[in-house]
């Protein structure tokens, strides 16, 4: 029961960024864009979380910081695929390897070296709700989690407020799906697409504050390893909906547990490496109709020009 | 003869003109980077060219660092000319490597005439094999092959560590401790040194796959543009529906655009594993040649002669980094140049503004002229 209570905590942490993310690629790629570079907005938000909290001290202001950055970022891709009509495939690649380079290169310029900084004194691994440890059993459960836990089934429930029950989230739907006749009805395509890659951006940075100040408390580079493509597939395996993406995350997180504990579970028998795979091919199987069918929005990828036919 | 002769030299600069442009803003934005850190721009690229092009041996890593751009380019490029973006190179390139490795131990015994062309040959089937799948089902089911082809990466990725780990691995073949790395390439299924028979290449390990790899670009060139084949997938890529209309069948040249992508991505495996490494490692992340390959063919412009040269300046960017990093300049910087290159290009459509603001200009001037 202690194991698996452990284990349940790891997988909420491991989910958490990925919620994060899963979330911010569904305004994205509601509103018609593909978005590659939520890889990219976490490495940034991960190292200016870090970075902030470093000088000012105040980890929650690191947070601020990186959803700040992880919209100036998406911003970047927003202008590009939006505007400058660009391969928004190409933007992606573009931005992760923008910001893999750049924080590097900060990396090297404020601590003097590669490969990771130093740990920041204050950051927010700990379960703010402290009162809820008293809880027998559960407590054990309550005393792994951290803010950022809590934050994503916020976010969670929020997402789907904003795209099924509100105005806003009817216009970004019909972005998504035929930016013309959401134009013939006098909808701003360009200012749903901004908004909702910016939105995109500000939780791709929050996935990685949440990485970085929420599970080691340093940035390490190639720390993301990854996860924002795990994103991407768990907001694909959960069929672009938030609280399929949710348990897309929780199951992908799961599955990571499992693979970081194997050891201590006894099940060593299975390949770490074959556990590793699992999101991968388990999405590979969801778009290609074998289990289910993941149908993405009409329009994503195709920038929309006014007037055009 | 002649007018035609000319203007195809002026379709060849339009196309240059951009990538140009790109690369020389690129250097400007990383020249401010370089300020930042306290040194001079001027000398930073100086020792960023002399470590790269300096002298022979230099100029010989430069092209051992081009040589698998070379490739991952032009599967990058021929994917892109039949409208398909293969963001999966990555992972058909760790496919080709592990393909090589593994020919490398079955075969053992083969001569050396002929190993290393079964190297190859295996390498670019596994790089084809793993690209068969995203091609496949783009073809026959409509899946988007970016999406699918990202997955596939990692998969690659995974599959490749435990085949290191516990099937490839010399504590399981040979016996003796764990290795984090493969079995060695038998020497006789090696690629020659280019020193061996030019002396002044000196310590450089530059091998005989630069040599392939050259021709290689000149058979997909061939491919691409004076055979059916080719004429089909720049069809399929340039208008589908037209070329499905005309007869000429999207599905089979989708699914073949990607298998040949693919093997070509799988070559650059084979060819780093029997050149360079001789033994595949495990490893934590991407090898990064699939993402460098999309830059060098969107520099390249999709064209076999043009992923050449930016080949070799990506191969430039890659080697003169490190003299950069010893005269006390974040290697960080060369990235930066990188990913500042494919945002621009990525941005294309600002060219397209510009024409829009010429033609702005010149029309006033006109009505200037007439008033």
């Amino acid at each position: 029961m202690v194991i698996f209570i452990a284990l349940l905590a790891s997988a909420l942490r491991l989910a958490t960024p990925l919620i994060f993310s899963a979330l911010g690629g569904i305004f994205s790629e509601r509103s018609g864009v593909v978005n590659i570079a939520l890889e990219g907005i976490m490495i940034n938000g991960a190292f200016f979380a870090i970075l902030v909290t470093h000088f000012t001290g105040s980890p929650w202001l690191g947070v601020f910081a990186a959803m700040f950055i992880g919209a100036l970022t998406a911003l970047l891709l927003a202008v590009l695929a939006i505007h400058l009509r660009g391969d928004q495939v190409v933007a992606g690649v573009a931005i992760n390897l923008f910001a893999t380079s750049i924080t590097a290169f900060l990396l090297e310029m404020v601590w003097h070296r590669s490969g990771q900084t130093d740990s920041v004194p204050v950051s927010l691994t700990g379960n703010p709700f402290t009162f809820l440890e008293k809880i027998p059993v559960l407590g054990n459960l309550f005393s792994g989690l951290t803010p950022f836990v809590y934050l994503s089934f916020v976010a969670v429930a929020v997402t789907y407020f904003v795209i099924y029950k509100t105005p806003f989230g009817l216009r970004i739907r019909a972005v998504g799906e035929h930016p013309r006749a959401a134009d013939t009805v006098g909808i701003n395509v360009y200012t749903v697409r901004y908004i909702c890659v910016m939105i995109s951006g500000v939780l791709g940075g929050l996935s990685g504050a949440s990485l970085s100040l929420g599970t080691v408390s340093l940035f390490r580079e190639g720390m993301t390893s990854g996860k924002g493509f795990i994103a991407i597939a768990a907001m694909i395996f959960g069929k672009w909906h938030p609280v399929g993406a949710l348990l897309a995350s929780l199951f992908f997180g799961f599955a990571e547990a499992v693979q970081i504990q194997a050891a201590s579970l006894g099940i060593s028998n299975i390949p770490s490496e074959l556990l590793q795979t699992l999101p991968y091919v388990a999405t590979v199987l969801v778009l290609a109709g074998f289990i289910g069918r993941a149908v993405a929005p009409k329009a994503g990828g195709v920038p929309y020009q006014k007037g055009h036919r | 003869m002649q007018s035609q002769k000319e203007s195809k030299i002026k379709v060849a600069i339009d196309s240059i003109k951009f990538p140009l442009l790109a690369i020389v803003f690129a250097f400007i934005i990383g020249a401010f980077f370089i300020i930042w850190t306290g040194n001079n721009p001027i000398m930073a690229y100086g020792e960023l060219f002399s470590g790269s092009i300096g002298n022979i041996s230099r100029f010989g890593e430069t092209l051992l660092k081009a040589t698998p751009l070379i490739f991952t380019g032009l599967a990058v490029g021929f994917g892109y000319r039949c409208g398909l973006f293969n963001i999966g190179v990555e992972g058909q390139y760790i496919f080709g490597t592990i393909f090589a490795v593994s020919g490398g131990w079955v075969f053992r015994d083969m001569p050396g005439f002929i190993l290393p062309g079964i190297l190859l040959v295996l390498g670019a089937i596994g790089g084809a094999i793993w690209a068969f799948i995203p091609g496949i089902l783009k073809a026959k089911r409509g899946v988007n092959e970016v999406i699918i082809s990202i997955m596939l990466n990692y998969t690659a990725l995974y599959i490749a560590n435990y085949i290191v780990r516990s099937v490839l691995n010399p504590s399981i073949l040979l016996g003796g401790d764990k290795k984090a790395y493969s079995v060695m390439i038998p020497d006789q299924g090696r690629l020659t040194a280019l020193t061996e028979f030019i002396p002044s290449f000196g310590y450089s390990s530059v091998n005989t796959g630069i040599v392939i790899a050259i021709i290689m670009a000149l058979i997909i060139w061939f491919i691409l543009f004076k055979t059916t084949l080719g004429y089909e997938v720049r069809s399929v890529g340039f208008n589908p529906y037209a070329s499905e209309y005309g007869g000429i069948s999207i599905a089979k040249n989708i699914t073949l655009a990607m298998v040949i992508s693919g093997a070509l991505a799988g070559l650059a495996g084979a060819v780093t594993v029997i050149g360079l490494t001789f033994k595949v490692d495990m490893a934590s992340g991407m090898p990064g040649y699939g993402f460098d390959g999309i830059a060098v063919a969107l520099v390249g412009k999709n064209h076999p002669i043009g992923i050449l040269a930016s080949a070799l300046l990506f191969g430039i960017l890659k080697n003169g980094e490190r003299k950069m990093q010893i005269a006390g300049i974040p290697k960080e910087v060369v990235g930066i140049i990188q990913s500042i290159i494919i945002i621009f290009i990525a941005a294309e459509a600002i060219g397209s503004y510009l024409p829009d603001i010429k033609k702005k200009f010149s029309k006033k001037s006109k009505e200037e002229v007439q008033v």
